[in-house]
């Protein structure tokens, strides 16, 4: 069962000029993606490539400018204010930065059962919650009465999760929330990822720049470029042959693997999204038609999807 | 690999004025010439102060409290700061995160570099933007003439790093402090950019010391390995045998939780590194380690040999 789609959606922003409006710069262009019950779905792209956007959208923090967006089977923006906002609880979101997410001046305990409290539980039911929640998460529970600068990074994204999931929301949306922590932190914290999806059957889009990190995480992978999916499929898959020609750059970018081929280019901005394919200036095996006629996204296998007119 | 030695780091113990405690120590090890050598180890475990100790540079308030940096046959850290100076000029390059701090956001980058060129190999004119333009192309960005008069912000973040690459050569050094050079480029960027480095120490005979907290990035630069944990080195080998055969605790537990492609489960390793300050009297990993005995958490271990080229301070290997 699918909880969440996004179809077709674009989003462009107008980017402020010196005196008169700057140029507009579109940050999606025509992005679909579905995500299942249950799902741990990877999104993995360079800086820039609209993977926070997408994250945004996702998480019904803004509009799409076209396209829809559907949560648990229903067109989210058109329905009227007061569903919308019983909805909303449901998706819930982690950042890269919790100390810029958590309000430095409420205490570690107030954080974690704000969602709780909104939704009109007692004093005495959110207590008890949260500090099951914190059990869940591996926060002592000395830990209730601080204050976020007082935990350390891995700790407080503890705290963010916690939050996130008090109210057993049915979609978490993670924009890499792994990234600032340390290796030991890290491994710390995407086993308490897998562990909390099994236990509380909530879906996950995890986004994340690294791909063996989402490769460990995800069921499902997206690949994202300029503001497009160029290649979506089961993460088993990528390690067979036959990607698009952007997923190959990237797993050939990984470090300490034996590069399998030459990497080149960097990813150009926004602002000079190439025609056709979006990724012909740095495809080696680019065509003249690959200049000319964008790629749709095409399905290769019942659950692989790609955009290329050389696969 | 077997150069000369180039540097030598000799008990490097680092302070802080106002704290009873060293931040790093005791640090010791040899670079030779010609090889990478990549320090790697989690933040706050002291690289980047041991990275600039090599250049004889210490941030505001720290301060060598004993130990030698022999650079050849000078001992850097007994020279009065004029002499200290002009020796960066002519032998040490330093190439740090983010180029945009280095970098003066109102001059072009060709004129930086002329700077530099002008400083310290006092070239000026036709002659020093001729060599700025030879730096550029040497150091992979495209178009090197155009590039001449691009302001740092006109750059992308890799071809900000490439200035910076540029700019630490045009010294003509012999050795490069590389601080986390790709930490904050995307992954497509930073493999061009090791690329680089890899081309750089077969061309010119450089040597590197790369310190990133990345252990696949290392894995793919480096000749020789040595892993920190709270200030000090805990093991050293060849880059091949650490990866392959690492024999201490902490090394292994960082291996097992690193995800690699194809990773099926990571192993956790419980707990933080501890900050300065807090290190525990016996072996500074003991309160983590899997394998600790009472002894450990009593005695300090020494860095020794355990075969050759290969050191590991742990009292049960
Ligand atoms: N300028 C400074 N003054 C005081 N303490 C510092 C300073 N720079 C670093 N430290 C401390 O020294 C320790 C080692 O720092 P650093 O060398 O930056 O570690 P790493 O590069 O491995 O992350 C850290 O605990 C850090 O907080
Ligand atoms: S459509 Fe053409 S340019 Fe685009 S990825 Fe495929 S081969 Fe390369
Ligand atoms: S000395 Fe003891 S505590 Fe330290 S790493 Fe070795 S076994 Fe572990
Ligand atoms: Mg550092």
């Amino acid at each position: 069962m699918t909880v969440l789609e996004l179809r077709e959606v674009s989003k462009s922003y107008r980017l402020r000029g010196f005196l008169r409006q700057g140029p507009e710069l579109q940050v999606l262009a025509g992005v679909s993606l579905s995500l299942k019950r249950h799902e741990i779905l990877g999104l993995v792209g360079e800086s820039g490539c609209g993977k926070s956007t997408l994250a945004r959208l996702a998480l019904a923090l803004e509009k799409p400018d076209r396209g829809e967006f559907l949560f648990l089977g229903r067109p989210y923006w058109r329905l009227p204010r007061r569903e919308r906002r019983g909805l909303r609880p449901r998706l819930q979101a982690v950042f890269q930065d919790p100390a810029a997410s958590l309000n430095p001046r409420m205490r570690i305990g107030d954080l974690i059962s704000e969602p709780l409290r909104l939704q009109g539980a007692s004093r005495e039911e959110a207590r008890n919650r949260t500090l099951e929640m914190m059990k869940m998460v591996g926060l002592p529970e000395e830990a209730l009465s601080r204050f976020p600068h007082q935990l350390s990074g891995g700790q407080r994204q503890r705290v963010a999760l916690a939050r996130a999931l008090i109210t057993h929301p049915e979609v978490v949306v993670l924009d890499e929330p792994t990234s600032a922590l340390d290796v030991s932190v890290q491994a710390q914290i995407l086993n308490l990822l897998l562990d909390l999806q099994r236990r509380f059957g909530v879906s996950y889009i995890f986004i994340s720049h690294d791909l063996p990190v989402v490769l460990y995480l995800a069921h499902r992978v997206a690949v994202m470029y300029l503001g497009e999916i160029v290649e979506m499929a089961p993460a088993a898959d990528l390690e067979k042959p036959g990607l698009h020609p952007y997923t190959e750059l990237l797993l050939a970018s990984i470090p300490g693997e034996r590069r399998k081929r030459p990497v080149i280019g960097e990813p150009p901005s926004l602002l000079q999204r190439p025609r056709g394919c979006v990724f012909h200036p740095r495809c080696p095996e680019a065509r003249p038609i690959c200049q000319r006629e964008k790629p749709p996204l095409r399905r290769v296998s019942p659950e692989h999807f790609l955009a290329c007119h050389r696969r | 690999m077997e150069g000369g030695t180039l540097l030598q780091v000799q008990d490097l113990v680092l302070g802080c004025r106002g704290r009873p405690y060293p931040l790093v120590g005791r640090v010791s090890f040899r670079l030779r010439a010609g090889e990478i050598f990549g320090l790697v180890g989690e933040s706050g475990c002291g690289k980047s102060l041991t990275g600039l100790a090599c250049l004889a540079l210490f941030p505001p308030g720290v301060k060598p409290l004993s130990g030698r940096v022999v650079f050849r046959d000078t001992d850097l850290l007994s020279l009065p700061e004029e002499k200290r100076r002009k020796f960066r000029g002519r032998h040490l390059g330093l190439i740090f995160q983010e180029p945009l701090n280095a970098l003066n956001p109102v001059f072009t980058v060709g004129h930086q570099v002329e700077e530099v060129l002008h400083l310290h190999r006092g070239l000026s004119g036709e002659t020093a933007r001729q060599e700025t333009v030879r730096l550029f192309s040497e150091a992979g960005l495209p178009d090197p003439e155009l590039r001449l008069r691009n302001y740092p912000h006109e750059l992308s973040g890799g071809m900000r790093q490439r200035v910076m690459i540029a700019m630490a050569l045009a010294g003509d050094p012999d050795l490069l402090v590389a601080d986390e050079p790709t930490t904050a480029l995307d992954v497509t960027v930073q493999a061009q950019i090791l690329e680089l480095f890899l081309e750089l120490r077969t061309r010119r005979g450089l040597s590197i010391l790369f310190i990133s907290h990345d252990l696949a990035v290392i894995r793919e630069v480096a000749d020789r390995v040595a892993v920190m944990y709270a200030g000090e080195i805990v093991e050293e080998a060849p880059r091949d045998e650490l990866f392959s055969s690492p024999l201490h605790p902490y090394t292994r537990a960082l291996l097992a939780a690193f995800p690699r492609l194809g990773t099926r489960k990571l192993e956790v390793l419980p707990g933080q590194v501890p900050p300065p300050g807090t290190w525990p009297r016996g072996c500074r990993f003991a309160p983590r380690c899997p394998e600790k005995i009472s002894l450990c958490v009593e005695k300090h271990p020494e860095l020794k040999e355990i075969r050759p080229h290969h050191r590991v301070r742990c009292l049960r290997v």
